[in-house]
């Protein structure tokens, strides 16, 4: 670990020499400087992703070790000819839906609140940005202690007599405001980098030839916001994707609302299956690479990581 | 040095911003009653659920279940009581540790990585931030497997490497993105000015290149901090004694009086002491975290 600093205190003091020289003395010294964040994510990322693929071949149960043997593709054949398997894909695709869509509207309000508002800027910037930072398991605890019959004021404000946490429906509506809570910030924040770059004066000059305001954000705001738009579905659509902590906490996967991560973790850590378990994470691996793959084809390179280098 | 800085230019910001040019009291008032009903809607839905858990945590064990979101009789037990059990306190010291450690080796390969990315000319460069956006949309989950069984294989299982690794490995591509957005915007002719004017090397790189590159590194460090303060994920995976555990973890293990109870006040208290850190960072840095997720999002 004490390596890694080296190069970053030697960074930036690029000698200038001769110019050809110059050049290729560059490239080391970036090939230097670039290693250590490139290997470290390289190792830590695609060699257990390997391992994974490899354990999935495999029938590996830690509860029973010595049977361990390579066993093909029987492990996918297993996950997919699961019904289980099949309800957490689509219980997944419900919450990342429905989640996502309620924190693109409320995002971009709330984008628009944080861009616009000519009272209490800064107060609104800094308590919007509270439910992005506050800890997942500390969102999902405070929704789920208020959401509980046994505990909570919202079954008394909603006048329930039931406990709403106690069936699909309830639970489904807890989990999802939860994630639109902490998540909206984020997404709005995003959206806000969209927001600052729609030149004041087009906006402007549009408002004398007449545009009313919601024209002016449909037609000029959104169109030139096009590009945050996409990073940001992008980014919380996979996260999304991904919803384990508020499950988690909430009833880890009772009453029909077990995620694919949930699955995989059980299966895991619970059922000790590293075999199956491996099985899952490849298969939830491919489908989070297959909808990133959509959302960068599918809606033009603006999400593209080359965006990077050309602004 | 970076707070007397974030104080000074959110003062200076502070002043009105935009003045309606209409000459109409009427009109601006209406306009002001807008924004304050939207300002207030916008402060009740993110304070409510931080209220409320605040409010639970101060409740006696007693009026703990009676669904009041104000106490009726109120309690500092809750916090005594947390601060008693080593599962508590040793779950604060790993989180403070593990976070920092994690953050600073994150904020340093980024900042060399970055530096390069925002300052030279190399081939691969496309590659490199391909991986980086790569690792950034990776799900953490389809990691938990392998890694659980490889840190147990080498003995990292249950300890704080264990942690710092991935959480350091996942914090690389935001802070890639953040430090080379905010690198790109430094005038690096400056160091060359200074040398010019006599200044060694190191001393144009001390006195001008790393103040203007701190801000950057602050806001970045700060992002890197939530980040791995907040994860759930590998915590509760790749951790199973006090010697690793991170609260997030343990706030989700707390034993309850009997198997039958829920330790809600244990768990509201030691919510709202995990949650003061970033409360605080929020209100201090709020600027900076803004613009630095602005600049990474629209950069990267």
């Amino acid at each position: 670990m004490t390596a890694v600093a080296e190069p970053a205190a030697a960074a930036p003091k690029p000698r200038r020499r001769r110019l050809t020289e110059r050049a290729r003395e560059e490239r080391r010294l970036a090939a230097m400087l670039v290693a250590p964040a490139a290997i470290v994510m390289i190792a830590v990322t695609a060699y257990p992703i390997i391992d994974a693929v490899v354990l999935s071949l495999q029938r590996a149960d830690l509860r029973f070790p010595s049977a361990n043997k390579f066993i093909g593709l029987s492990n996918y054949g297993h996950v997919l000819s699961a019904p289980v398997w099949w309800q957490d894909v689509f219980h997944t695709v419900i919450i990342t839906v429905i989640s996502v869509s309620i924190e693109f509207v409320l995002g971009m309000a709330l984008a628009l609140v944080m861009h616009r508002t000519l009272v209490a800027r800064g107060l609104v910037r800094s308590i919007a940005l509270i439910p992005y930072a506050i800890v997942a398991v500390v969102a999902a605890y405070s929704w789920e202690l208020a959401w509980s019959l046994n505990s909570g004021w919202i079954p008394k404000l909603l006048g329930l007599t039931g406990d709403p946490l106690s069936h699909t429906f309830g639970t489904y509506v807890a989990i999802i405001v939860t994630e639109v809570w902490k998540n909206t910030p984020f997404m709005a924040l995003l959206l806000l980098a969209g927001l600052a770059l729609v030149p004041d004066e087009l906006l402007e000059a549009a408002k004398v030839d007449g545009a009313s305001a919601w024209q002016r954000f449909i037609r000029i705001t959104v169109p030139l916001m096009k590009p945050a738009i996409l990073v940001a579905l992008l980014f919380r659509t996979l996260d999304a994707f991904r919803i384990f902590d508020t499950i988690y906490i909430f009833n880890q996967g009772a009453q029909g609302t077990e995620s694919i991560s949930i699955l995989n973790y059980s299966t895991l850590l619970n059922r000790l299956n590293l075999g199956l378990g491996s099985a899952v994470s490849v298969l939830l691996f491919l489908l989070v690479a297959l909808i990133a793959f959509v959302f960068i084809k599918g809606f033009g390179a603006a999400a593209a990581p080359g965006g990077a280098t050309t602004r | 040095m970076s707070v007397g800085e974030a104080t000074r230019t959110g003062a200076a910001r502070a002043t009105p911003r935009a003045r309606a040019r209409t000459g109409l009291v009427t009109e601006q008032t209406k306009r002001t009653i807008g924004w304050s009903g939207a300002v207030l809607l916008v402060l009740v839905f993110s304070l409510v659920p931080v209220v409320w858990i605040v409010m639970l945590s101060l409740k006696t064990p007693a009026t703990a279940t009676d669904g009041a979101f104000i106490p009726h009789q109120w309690t500092l037990s809750n916090y005594s009581d947390i601060f008693k059990t080593g599962i508590f306190t040793s779950a604060l010291r790993n989180s403070i540790g593990i976070a920092l450690i994690s953050t600073v080796l994150a904020v340093l390969l980024a900042s060399s990585a970055a530096y390069a990315i925002a300052r030279l000319d190399f081939p691969g460069k496309n590659v490199i931030l391909a991986v980086v956006l790569g690792v950034a949309l990776f799900p953490q989950i389809s990691l938990v497997g392998p890694l659980y069984n490889l840190w147990r294989q080498i003995g990292l299982y249950d300890t704080w490497p264990g942690l710092i690794i991935p959480y350091m490995t996942f914090a690389l591509p935001l802070s890639i993105f953040v430090l080379s957005a905010f690198f790109r915007e430094i005038p690096w002719e400056l160091e060359q000015a200074a040398q010019v004017d006599g200044a060694t090397p190191l001393q144009a790189f001390r006195k001008v290149i790393v103040p203007l590159a701190m801000p950057g590194i602050v806001t970045t460090a700060i992002l890197v901090f939530i980040i791995c303060w907040n994860d759930f994920v590998f915590a509760i995976s790749l951790t199973s004694t006090t010697r690793a555990e991170t609260v997030p973890a343990a706030i989700s293990t707390f034993p309850g009086v009997s198997q039958f109870t829920v330790p809600y006040g244990d768990i509201a208290a030691a919510a709202v002491v995990v949650t003061v850190p970033v409360v605080l960072l929020v209100l201090l840095f709020q600027r900076r975290i803004v613009s630095g997720l602005t600049a990474g999002a629209v950069k990267g």
